[in-house]
């Protein structure tokens, strides 16, 4: 498939339009593949993508050095499980046959190097993938990768944090083609207490000068009080390691979506 | 002679030895890692900073290091002369104290009170928990709970120190999970945290900072050469490589030269149970090129990026990479890298005790039985130097229950103890 579409692209952009003319922030619920096992993932994702505007789906690696111990924990059971690189794309494939959400893959860029660019790019177009998140890839120290994805039709997601300085937030608001990530804390994905607002509405502001796609925030929003207060400066709400902590307790994940979801509101 | 840091060609203004290196770590640390750069490019031509640690390195660590010519060793080889460099001598027993003191004075430079550092072995651990007592820095030092155990007398070494010894249960509990830890401590509190990399590894500029820290090595073998040559440059040059600080400490001042100049940089890998048996660390015989702890280089990963667990007898080489300089140098030949098993380092570790009564880490063991081996095919007006990048007092217990597994296989085979000590290829005549 050689694409001169956008199709990513434009479908992650109409997900967020939208979600806009609901009123709501974007729901954007992060599960690892594999997760809590193969066999049971597909069930786990289809709770998530019933509920989610864009669902994100990680590819599970051994040195998620981005990650806190939750995703560290999920990524080890889904590597034992069978889930690696290759896998994570099939099971995208296989969610596409049921639901038509836009889903993006979360990976480390070591496994698309493995693969190979032009080969996972075309992998994970074929399988309905719309875009990529790539947390350990700075824009600048790859452009050959943004380039693939726009040939393969795929969106591509860069993340800025609270400590980039604006000539960052610049460089990486401006390769972003799907949306641009605003990581909420300085740190690691996971729940943690107290806001999730931190030093968000700063960084945003500074974002928004630059971004011509819409910003999401993640890392620390856990239920709907704190997807709310994220939902009042954000296009997007992403949700991960709380879903992940919901599985691994056998509590209700479709519940906390719904409550989560509600939270978006504006 | 004052010390002064040498400017080397590479890396490039973006972190890159060729295509290796960069920096593929969270946007959260970009900003840190350019306040890193920048306030170390201030420093390394800040005669202050240099003049302390001159000082330290002099007085405290005891450098220069000797070149000393291992006669029994060479005549051993029966070929060209053999030199050691005696990182060995160093306070903290390795090369890793360099580098260490000097990053431990650029992070009480830049205001920080707290540094963190990762640590296999220990070596590192011990040498950064060292130079945050001596100059009042917290110290936080990460470390896979198997090589806890393993390792426990220099935990509790680290913690005499001063310093927290965290253990990491994560991926396969060893040092590139100890390694991501440090990291993602560094990207949670990175405004007020340095981070201490033992290796010529990570994102940029540590590769660089920690070759620059390290190449005293080889500037002193050059005026050491000299005065005890009357040349500059040896024939060749060995030392082990991991993640490669020392082999780049001592490779670095001469690999830039004009080929026709260069002597023959000899990087020896760790080839554990051999590199067919996938048991091993030898990134460059056995790896591919990608990317881990914010650096492409080649890298002992699976065809879907999965990062391979390496195996070595020695924790300071079980590393699944090597730094992006020597991956740069394999390439274009500057440097060849060889593998050397866990048998083949077992039997230099005892030739090199029982001919120059040098305890080697098993690291260096590794370097030594290369060394010895290319020295027997060169002639007697050439020399050899080896690094000899620590001493192996860490891993004599480890050595002796390994010798007592051989021997238990000895005597189910009716052979005597004798045989099974001394390795027969590596046999010295005088010993026979």
């Amino acid at each position: 498939m050689t694409a001169t579409t956008n199709r990513g692209v434009e479908r992650l952009h109409a997900a967020f339009a939208r979600a806009k003319a609901e009123g709501r922030a974007a729901f954007i619920p992060f599960m690892t593949a594999g997760y809590p096992s193969y066999a049971k993932f597909p069930e786990v994702a289809a709770e998530l993508l019933s509920r989610a505007d864009i669902m994100e789906v990680g590819i599970p690696y051994s040195d998620p050095l981005g990650d806190g111990p939750t995703i560290q924990r999920a990524s080890e059971q889904a590597l034992a499980g069978g889930t690696s690189t290759r896998v994570t794309i099939e099971l995208v494939k296989q969610l596409r046959q049921t639901h038509d959400t836009p889903i993006v893959i979360m990976t480390y860029v070591n496994p698309i190097y493995a693969v190979g660019p032009e080969q996972f790019m075309q992998l994970a177009a074929d399988a309905g993938v719309d875009g990529l998140i790539l947390p350990d890839l700075p824009p600048d120290q790859d452009i050959e990768i943004a380039a693939l994805a726009a040939k393969y039709g795929l969106a591509v997601t860069f993340l800025i944090a609270p400590t980039s300085t604006p000539e960052r937030v610049k460089l990486v608001a401006e390769a972003c083609t799907g949306f641009l990530y605003a990581v909420s804390v300085i740190g690691i994905t996971g729940t943690r207490e107290g806001s999730a607002l931190g030093e968000v509405p700063r960084m945003l502001e500074l974002a928004r000068q630059y971004a011509r796609v819409p910003v999401v925030v993640g890392f620390g929003v856990k239920d709907a009080q704190t997807a709310a207060q994220v939902a009042q400066v954000a296009d997007g709400v992403v949700v991960g390691s709380a879903f992940i902590n919901a599985v691994r307790d056998g509590q209700d994940a479709g519940a906390l979506a719904d409550g989560i979801r509600a939270g978006c509101k504006k | 002679m004052s010390l002064s840091i040498p400017d080397f060609p590479l890396p490039d203004a973006r972190g890159r030895f060729g295509r290796y290196g960069g920096r593929y770590v969270p946007e959260t640390l970009i900003p840190a890692l350019d306040e890193l750069e920048q306030a170390y490019q201030v420093a390394k031509k800040d005669p202050e900073f240099l003049k302390e640690l001159d000082y330290l390195l002099r007085d405290y660590v005891g450098r220069p290091s000797t070149l000393y010519l291992a006669e029994r060793l060479t005549q051993h080889a029966g070929g060209a002369k053999i030199y050691l460099k005696r990182e060995d001598q160093n306070f903290t027993g390795a090369h890793k104290i360099n580098n260490c003191l000097a990053q431990a004075l650029l992070a009480r430079r830049m205001g920080k009170k707290k540094v963190l550092a990762e640590t296999g072995a220990g070596q590192h651990g011990v040498a950064s928990a060292t130079a945050a007592a001596l100059l009042g820095l917290e110290c936080v030092v990460y470390m896979g709970e198997e090589d806890m155990r393993r390792q426990a007398l220099n935990v509790f070494r680290m913690r005499l120190l001063g310093a927290e010894v965290r253990p990491v249960t994560s991926g396969t509990g060893t040092l590139k999970d100890a390694t991501n830890e440090a990291i993602r401590d560094w990207v949670t509190n990175v405004r007020d945290t340095f981070y201490i990399l033992g290796s010529v590894v990570g994102p940029h500029p540590y590769p660089a900072m920690v070759r620059d820290f390290q190449s005293i090595i080889g500037v002193e073998v050059k005026a050491q050469m000299l005065e005890q040559e009357g040349r500059e440059i040896p024939d060749a040059i060995v030392a082990c490589v991991g993640g490669g600080s020392n082999a780049i400490g001592i490779f670095a001042p001469f690999a830039y030269l004009p080929p026709e100049q260069r002597p023959r940089l000899i990087g020896t890998e760790a080839a554990g149970e051999g590199v067919e048996t996938g048991k091993h660390a030898a990134s460059v015989a056995g790896g591919r090129v990608g990317v881990l702890h914010g650096s492409l280089m080649y890298l002992m990963n699976d065809d879907e990026g999965q990062i391979v667990p390496p195996h070595s007898i020695s924790a300071g080489l079980d590393y699944p990479g090597i730094g992006p300089e020597h991956c740069y140098y394999a390439d274009s030949g500057m440097a060849e890298y060889v593998p050397v098993t866990d048998a083949q380092a077992l039997e230099a570790f005892q030739l090199l005790t029982r001919l120059e009564g040098l305890i080697p880490a098993i690291e260096s063991a590794h370097a030594v039985y290369h060394g010895v081996k290319l020295a027997g095919q060169l002639k007697p007006e050439q020399v050899v130097v080896i690094n000899l990048s620590g001493r192996g007092d860490k891993d004599v217990a480890e050595v002796m229950r390994l010798l007592e597994m051989q021997r238990g296989e000895g005597d189910s085979r009716a052979e005597s103890v004798e045989t099974q000590t001394a390795a027969p290829k590596m046999q010295p005549e005088v010993l026979a």
